[in-house]
Formats: structure tokens, C-alpha cells, sequence
């Protein structure tokens, strides 16, 4: 019994439904704030809680865990839940100077919470179908969040994002209960328990490639990748932010949840499909990435290398690999977020987004250039900064299991992604300086706060690995280990 | 030519009082028979829906002056606070309580608090059902 694991997934429930009655938005943004705040505190609290005292579940309705529903905060939940938190705050105060009235009157506060519960839940469940129904909050809202504003371009890509969602969903719903048919739980615990028993016969196999497809779609990987740059594309700033760094972490948390608890009995198949499907997206979204001219489209198909490299490295399915995956995925999901912020600024101060039609910002705009700097450089992962040692540890990872075709193009995309964000460097922020229209200087320095925010906690995250580094290891223990995970859940 | 529709307004003023007792009854009886808080609200908001058909929207809303949006949001609340009474007992979240009572007219009843969250429920599926016809049918 303890209540406080379900307190991420409440607070920006009960703090959502008390938005609804209170329309004046001063008093949406003061009551966003503070329960965003209220819920950061919490996750860790929650990380303390797990480091000191294992994994943390609880029964929801005093139910006994394969029978109820369970919700389970892991090391690796309760990183998420605080780096989803944190990003929130960070993109909610950056809302406030940039989603304009029109769409601040019509909910967007109260969704963007549900937004969170969404996340949140999906992070701490510990039942599939729990799963299912958080992914639908999640992906209800963020319909909600897409095509808020209604512009031409938002309704034609909403349809798009709608459709391959809708379909997702039913593809997910029928894995379930292909799973259910076999194995007769629901309980992630419980399911492990029970594969673990008949061995991953042929059938399982299958079901475990269906899921895949269900959680390539909502995370992007190759060949279900088509909807999301332009999906992503429609979205304003702070929105896409939101998306970028949440959305399809989640369907990347999904896949590494499911193939390292459930599914892990016959890796030749599922692994070895897994890691070309993840050199397959790496590959593909390096081509986009280095084929536009347009800052929003360069840093969506960073996002799909991102994907690429995180589900890679879960897919070796050894210690140093899966280490680096949730390494990775943190620091991703920060400079994704922070990068989005910084080039919505730059797209503000242009008035465009292509990148031909703007240079020179530095002149005019040192701090934001700078910042854009650091977090460019962190993206690549050069050797202080965050993205370093996830994509090292990865490395290693694919030595040790002697992929070194798998090495070869982790090691070359990052070159890639650092062509891809130096070009928007160099052809934005140097140069002769454009004629800015205009300049709003003091809405630009609103904005660059929480992107500034988000940078520095990236640059903590990379100097201060060493003490964080326990509590990554401990996130991978749970992974390596699934019988911690199911001890923890069905308590024998 | 104005449309005469006598028959149809006289039979709805008969016929939405025995959906909303149906609907009612549906709510009630969710717990041991076929029915629900889902499908409860349903029937009531096609009670109203009815009225709506044989009247116009101004009638409804004058007859009913609600603010559906903000059913949605005290359906919710029903439905949470139900789940927050556990945490205040010090019990998981959601749990559920109940007993049997001695109530003055209806004898021997038992009343569980999962009939609260059903309340939230039914509120929820009236507020979402008629915010989605209410602004369908006032979009021009």
C-alpha cells in the first residue's frame, strides 16, 4: 500500500478537471504551474523512494496484483515520470508567451494535462490494457492539442495523425487479445510469468512482432514512420515540443518494456528484427535530416534517429546496451524538448522556418545563438555533454554482441546529426544579418527561459553522470532482470 | 407553410418521462442486473435529444438550463473523489466501500460507493453526448 505511486498519473488529472471550471487564464497558468511543480517534487520523491527501497507497487482498488490493476513504479518509470514533468514545466511556462489567446481560451491548459496523465500512466502501469487506455488519453489529447488553432494546414495533417492512430489502436486492442487468448492475464507481471512458463512457442513470437508494429507505429521506427514529420509538422511550438520529447518516447518505453519483461525467450527473432528495424530508422532519418532546408523538418527527423539509436540499443539485450538505451532516451527526450523551444524562437524572430531565408540572428540575439550552440553540440554527443555516454555505452553494447555493421552507423549518424543541426548554426546565426521585422526582444527572452532551463538541466545531466549514474544502473537491473520486476509485483 | 407537429410534441411530453425513468432505473440496477452508469446516460440524453427533435434548442435550454461542459467536469470530479475517499481512509486508491442500511421507505438496502463513480460516469456520458449534439447542432 502506498498511495504515492499513482499520484503522478492524479495530480494532473484532479488539477485538469479543476481547470475546466476555472476559465480566467491567469489562474490557469498560476494552477498549471504549481501542479507541474507539485508533480516534479513528487517524481523525486519517488525516485528516492525507489533507489532506497526497490521497486514500489500498489494495487488500485485493494485488489491482489494479477487480479486488479497494479501500478508499478520501477527506477526507470519513476526517471520518466520526472523527466516528463519537468519537461512540461518547462514547455507549459514557454506556452504562456507563445500559443496566443485564441487557443489558451479553448482548453489547451486543461489538455495539456490530460496530456500528462496520458504519459504519466502509460509510464507507471503495470497492465496492458492499462497500457491501451493511457496511450488513448494520451493520444486523445494530443488529437486535441494538434488541431487547436484550426488552420488549414493543422485539420489536413490532424485527419492524417487521426486515421494511422485509429488504426494503431485497433491493431493494439487485437494484440491484446491474441494475448490474452494464449495466455489468459493481462498483468505485465503475471504475462512474463506465464511466457516464461510455455517458452515463447511460435504464436508468442508472432504476438510479440505485433506489438512491435502497435508501438513502431506511435514511436516512429522505419517502416511505420511515414506519419510523423508532417503530423509533427502542423503543430505550434510548444505543442510540438511536447510531442517531440513525449510521444513517441512512449511508444519506445512500450517496446522496451514488452521485449525485455515479456518477450525475451527467443531473441534470435525478435531481437535480431528489433536491431534492423532500428538501423533501418536510423538510416532513414538521417537521410531527412540532412535533405531539408527547413529547421522544423531537420529536427522531427532527428527525432526518428533518436528512435532509431534508443531502440538499438535495447534491442542488443545485454547489459552495457540497455544501460546506454535508457541513458539515451533520457537525455534525448531534454534536448529534443529544449531544441523544438529554440527553434520555435528562431522561427518567431525570422517570421519563417527555412532555414534559406534567415541568417545573422547571432548579431542581434548572442544568447539565444549560444544556447542553441550547447544544445546542438549536446544532441551529437560530444564528450562533457549528455549525449555522450548513452551513445558510448551503445557502442560498447554492440561490440560486445559483435554488431559492428550496428557500430558502424550509430558512430556515423551522430556525425550526420551533426551536420544536420550545424547547418542550421551555421546558415542561421552566422552570416550577414537578415532585416529583422518587428523585434520583439522582450517576448524572445520569455521565451528562451525555459529553453534555457531545459539546456542547463541537459548540461547537468551530462557533468553530473557520475552521481546519477547509480540510479541509471538500477533501471537496467530491473530490465536485465525481469524476475525483480515480477517478485516485486505478485509479492512471493 | 408552418410545419404542424401537435402529435409529435404531445407524444414526446409522455414518452421523455418514461425514458428518463428508464434511464433511471438503468442507472440502479447496474450493479446486479444489465445496465450501468454508461448506458444510463445514454438513455437520459436521448430523452433530452428527443425534446430537442420535437421542440427546438431554445426550449431545451430553458427547460433545462445546464451547462453541459461543466457536467463533464463535476461527472469527473464525482468519479475522482470517489477514488480520493480510499486515500483518505489510508486504503489503495479506488477502493470501494459498503454496507447494508435500514432507509425509513425502502427497507433493508445496501449502498456501495461504487455507485457514486457510476454517478460520475453517467454525468460524464450526458455532459459529452449533449455538448457534442448541442455544438453540432448550432454550428452554422
Amino acid at each position: 500500500m502506498n498511495n504515492m505511486v499513482i499520484f503522478p498519473i492524479l495530480l494532473p488529472f484532479i488539477s485538469g478537471i479543476l481547470l475546466l471550471f476555472f476559465r480566467n487564464l491567469k489562474v490557469q497558468k498560476t494552477f498549471s504551474v504549481l501542479s507541474l511543480s507539485a508533480s516534479t517534487l513528487l517524481a523525486l520523491y519517488l525516485i528516492a523512494d525507489v533507489y532506497t527501497n526497490g521497486i514500489r507497487t500498489l494495487d488500485v482498488s485493494n485488489w491482489a496484483a494479477p487480479f486488479g490493476i497494479t501500478i508499478v513504479a520501477d527506477m526507470l518509470s519513476s526517471i520518466l515520470v520526472l523527466t516528463t514533468n519537468i519537461i512540461a514545466l518547462c514547455v507549459v511556462i514557454y506556452s504562456f508567451n507563445s500559443i496566443g489567446k485564441e487557443r489558451e481560451k479553448f482548453y489547451y491548459y486543461p489538455v495539456f494535462q490530460m496530456l500528462l496523465i496520458g504519459v504519466n500512466g502509460a509510464f507507471l502501469t503495470g497492465d496492458i490494457f492499462n497500457l491501451f487506455v493511457f496511450f488513448e488519453v494520451m493520444l486523445m489529447s494530443s488529437y486535441v492539442l494538434l488541431v487547436l488553432g484550426g488552420t488549414k494546414i493543422q485539420l489536413r495533417e490532424t485527419i492524417k495523425y487521426i486515421l494511422v492512430n485509429v488504426i494503431s489502436s485497433a491493431l493494439f486492442v487485437i494484440a491484446v487479445a491474441y494475448l490474452y487468448s494464449v495466455v489468459g492475464t493481462l498483468n505485465m507481471a503475471h504475462l512474463s510469468e506465464r511466457i516464461a512458463e510455455i517458452g515463447q512457442p511460435g504464436i508468442i513470437t508472432v504476438i510479440a512482432v505485433l506489438f512491435l508494429i502497435v508501438f513502431g507505429l506511435k514511436g516512429a521506427v522505419f517502416p511505420l514512420f511515414f506519419w510523423l514529420p508532417g503530423s509533427y509538422y502542423a503543430a505550434p511550438a510548444p505543442v510540438l515540443a511536447l510531442f517531440g520529447a513525449l510521444l513517441t518516447k512512449v511508444g519506445v518505453y512500450s517496446i522496451t518494456r514488452t521485449y525485455t519483461l515479456m518477450f525475451y525467450h527467443d531473441t534470435d527473432y525478435t531481437h535480431t528484427l528489433l536491431s534492423w528495424i532500428a538501423i533501418a530508422t536510423i538510416i532513414i532519418g538521417v537521410i531527412g535530416a540532412i535533405a531539408y532546408w527547413d529547421i522544423k523538418k531537420i529536427v522531427i527527423y532527428n527525432i526518428i534517429i533518436a528512435v532509431g539509436v534508443i531502440v538499438y540499443g535495447v534491442s542488443l539485450f545485454n547489459e552495457a546496451g540497455t544501460n546506454g538505451a535508457v541513458l539515451y532516451l533520457v537525455h534525448d527526450m531534454i534536448i529534443k524538448a529544449a531544441l523544438f523551444l529554440l527553434i520555435g524562437i528562431m522561427a518567431k524572430i525570422a517570421g519563417t522556418s527555412d532555414l534559406r531565408k534567415m541568417s545573422g540572428l547571432i548579431k542581434e540575439f548572442p544568447v539565444v545563438g549560444w544556447t542553441f550552440f550547447v544544445a546542438a553540440i549536446s544532441l551529437a554527443g560530444i564528450p562533457p555533454l549528455s549525449g555522450f555516454a548513452g551513445k558510448l555505452l551503445i557502442v560498447q553494447g554492440s561490440i560486445e554482441a559483435g554488431d559492428y555493421f550496428g557500430t558502424f552507423i550509430i558512430l556515423g549518424s551522430s556525425l550526420i546529426v551533426l551536420y544536420s543541426i550545424m547547418k542550421v548554426f551555421i546558415n542561421g546565426f552566422w552570416g550577414v544579418p537578415m532585416k529583422i521585422e518587428n523585434k520583439q526582444t522582450k517576448t524572445v527572452n520569455m521565451l528562451l527561459v525555459p529553453a534555457m532551463v531545459l539546456v542547463a538541466i541537459s548540461l547537468a545531466f551530462g557533468l553530473g553522470l557520475e552521481k546519477l549514474l547509480p540510479y541509471f544502473s538500477q533501471a537496467t537491473e530491473t530490465l536485465m532482470n525481469p524476475d525483480l520486476y515480477i517478485d516485486a509485483v505478485l509479492k512471493e | 407553410m408552418k410545419t404542424n407537429d401537435v402529435i409529435l410534441q404531445t407524444a414526446t411530453k409522455v414518452v421523455s418521462l418514461v425514458i428518463v425513468l428508464f434511464s433511471i432505473r438503468l442507472f440502479f440496477s447496474g450493479h446486479y442486473y444489465a445496465g450501468g452508469g454508461f448506458v444510463g446516460g445514454l438513455m437520459t440524453s436521448a430523452a433530452i435529444v428527443l425534446i430537442m427533435v420535437a421542440y427546438d434548442m431554445k426550449t431545451v435550454r430553458a427547460m433545462l438550463p445546464i451547462n453541459y461542459r461543466i457536467l463533464i467536469g463535476v461527472g469527473l470530479l464525482t468519479a475522482v473523489s470517489t477514488g480520493l475517499i480510499a486515500v483518505f481512509q489510508g486504503d489503495p486508491f479506488l477502493t470501494h466501500y459498503y454496507g447494508y442500511f435500514d432507509l425509513p421507505i425502502l427497507g433493508k438496502t445496501s449502498l456501495h460507493t461504487a455507485a457514486l463513480f457510476d454517478l460520475g460516469v453517467y454525468l460524464v456520458v450526458v455532459g459529452v453526448t449533449m455538448t457534442i449534439i448541442q455544438s453540432i447542432g448550432e454550428s452554422e
